[in-house]
């Protein structure tokens, strides 16, 4: 972009304010609350805890964040089962099944686990091998239109298919999955009850039984023995079990929690019923929130994400950052054969208009990470894209602090108090739910083993417990 | 070196109004404290009109927005009409987008182009997308017959 916007380092403005304010004897900015109150100074007026105390823009800007606001997710442009109930039932199951993997150990719902807000507790993914980054919830994806910390999908199907394919992942093959589907019966008749016939796999020169344009190298070479129409074929197919996934993914969605509960409360104008929704320090965590400490410049609507990139400053000031985040991601996203106008091309209503104005490129983009939810945040930690912080008191600080980084920094100081930065934490917990999602969806179905997926992580929780101890039925 | 000149008269300022340091407390400003140190040289509340004077002076122009009021995180699409300062329509214009917000670190979270010229100086922008409420500036670079200007609009969302 032009730099109209012309930014000066911030550790420059800082040293000169400080020289400035040092010379007139001004007080320090908003960075001396707690050694005000420690001697003696003026000291703060009293906080107004009434539902009275909010204006009514605080009003509107509460209603926005509220679960009630949240409508039906967008249409998946290219996916036309993605809200088909034998989608969503063909989904379920492969989403617990962990059969679609070359080990026959991982499913999706391996790391995407039902009693952790269907992500795990891990700082980094971990399947065969240990992925780049922390394994992002699927609840509430369907309203994003991008996929992953880096936005390299755009649509919940697309993005299924690259961990059946990675090799720290699930780490199997197009024609081999294909070949699991057919040789099961109950997957086979779903499957083609939706799609159509399978490719014919019985030829094993025509389709190898390892192949796939990606991973190993066996893979590759069986993949390119191919014909063109073979290889459509089997992508094709592949993925269609993507948008099965999809559509059992799109039912995941939150429900209401103590805050929505809260705001509704608010709106009613219900005394009572507000404040046995949320504690007074939520409360102030709450003000704070969606006033002082800026967090809903990104954390906002229903989900309480934009779902845009932000560098964040969790790398030094010094150091180029190791993850490039959105830069490459916006990258693999041009380049994805399975993205929207690969696969639908210009369309006159619009349907791939988010990729067709992308923002390719911009310093901006480099480090920065898609904005996570905050719904059912505090489930489990470590937080950020590589699980840099184990609570959520940490977050809080490095927000607080907005440390400088080298390539671009949106944040400023908050200058909290100990006390704000633990109303901010409690506020966060007011975020915890149950999820709007019938509870036989939260269980593996009974085609699957019920401790499938959660063989690889040794703990063996039992998804079944781990559902009915954070996510009871609604 | 435009840092030190704008650091030298920063410090004047503070020097000959302490009073009138920023406390960056929501309360006491009524907006983010993100809003309270101005940046962008732009003391006052910024202009919000739809109609706008290019730089130099060479065009007029005029935004519309297929979507009113404004949302966030909404992909939607503007008109833009661009008059010559005689008041006539410009024809044929290249117009290039640029935006961001002054306060952050950042541009637009798209990349807005105008997809189609509709005639007498209605010219369609699609791709615009804010993802913060805040302050926004939209830039449009127009080229065309009378030369080469700049107009920007500011928003409050």
């Amino acid at each position: 972009m032009t730099r109209h916007l012309t930014r000066f380092p911030r550790s420059r403005i800082a040293t000169g304010l400080l020289i400035v304010l040092l010379c007139t004897g001004a007080p320090v900015p908003g960075a001396v609350s707690v050694d005000d109150a420690a001697v003696g100074t003026t000291p703060p007026p009293p906080i107004e805890r009434s539902i009275e105390r909010w204006s009514p823009g605080e009003r509107d800007l509460l209603r926005s964040l509220s679960i009630e606001a949240l409508g039906p997710p967008p249409i998946s442009p290219a996916n036309p089962v993605a809200d088909d109930p034998a989608a969503v039932r063909l989904g379920h199951r492969l989403f617990f099944d962990p059969s679609l993997s070359v080990n026959g150990e991982v499913a999706c719902a391996s790391c995407h686990r039902p009693g952790y807000n269907f992500r795990d507790a891990l700082p980094r993914g971990r399947a065969i091998g240990e992925t780049r980054r922390r394994t992002m919830t699927v609840v509430g994806s369907a309203w994003s239109p991008w996929l992953y910390w880096d936005g390299r999908k755009d649509s919940l199907w697309a993005q299924a298919l690259e961990p059946l394919e990675d090799l720290v992942e699930h780490g199997g093959t197009r024609t081999a999955y294909l070949r699991t589907v057919a040789a099961d019966p109950d997957l086979r008749s779903a499957y083609e009850a939706l799609f159509g016939a399978l490719p014919e796999l019985s030829d094993e020169q025509r389709f190898p039984l390892v192949a796939g344009p990606a991973g190993h190298p066996d893979a590759r070479r069986g993949w390119q023995a191919m014909t063109a129409g073979d290889r459509i074929a089997t992508s094709t197919a592949f993925a269609n079990l993507g948008r099965a996934l999809e559509a059992y993914q799109r039912r995941l969605v939150p429900a209401a929690a103590p805050f929505d509960r809260y705001v509704r409360a608010v709106l009613d104008g219900d005394a009572a019923a507000a404040a046995a929704a949320m504690s007074p320090q939520a409360q102030d965590g709450l003000a704070l929130f969606i006033g002082r400490a800026q967090c809903t410049h990104c954390h906002n609507g229903a989900l309480f994400t934009n779902n845009e990139f932000h560098n964040t400053g969790l790398f030094g000031s010094d150091v180029l950052p190791a993850d490039r985040g959105r830069a490459d991601g916006v990258k693999a996203l041009l380049e994805d054969p399975f993205n929207c106008l690969a696969v639908l091309g210009e369309r006159a209503d619009g349907a791939c208009d988010e990729l067709r104005f992308v923002k390719g490129a911009g310093i901006e983009l480099v480090a920065a990470f898609r904005t996570p939810t905050l719904r059912n945040v505090a489930a489990s930690g470590p937080f950020m894209h590589s699980g840099q912080f184990a609570t959520l008191a940490e977050v809080i600080d490095h927000y607080d602090r907005a440390p400088v980084t080298l390539i671009s920094d949106e944040l400023e100081p908050l200058g909290l108090t100990a006390d704000e930065r633990t109303s901010l934490e409690a506020f966060l917990h007011t975020l915890s739910g149950p999820l709007a999602t019938p509870h036989h969806l939260l269980v593996p179905p009974a085609s699957v083993a019920p401790d499938a997926g959660n063989r690889i992580h040794g703990d063996r929780v039992d998804v079944h417990e781990a559902v009915l101890r954070t996510l009871p039925e609604p | 070196m435009p840092i030190r000149i704008t650091l030298s008269v920063l410090a004047i300022a503070l020097l000959v109004a302490p009073s009138l340091v920023p406390t960056a407390r929501a309360q006491d400003t009524g907006m983010p404290a993100g809003h309270a140190m101005p940046m962008t040289g732009k003391t006052a509340a910024p202009d919000l009109s739809r109609e706008r004077g290019s730089d130099a002076g060479l065009f007029v122009a005029r935004i519309s927005s297929g979507v009113e009021p404004i949302e966030i995180n909404r992909l939607h699409r503007w008109t833009l009409h661009v008059d010559g300062a005689d008041g006539e329509p410009v024809l044929g214009a290249v117009i290039t987008i640029d935006g961001g917000m002054p306060m952050h670190d950042h541009g637009l979270p798209t990349a807005p182009r105008v997809t189609e010229e509709r005639g007498g100086g209605d010219y369609l922008v699609e791709g615009m997308k804010f993802q913060m409420p805040g302050h926004w500036t939209v830039t449009f670079t127009i080229v065309a017959d009378g030369g080469e200007d700049r107009v920007t609009f500011d928003l409050m969302l």
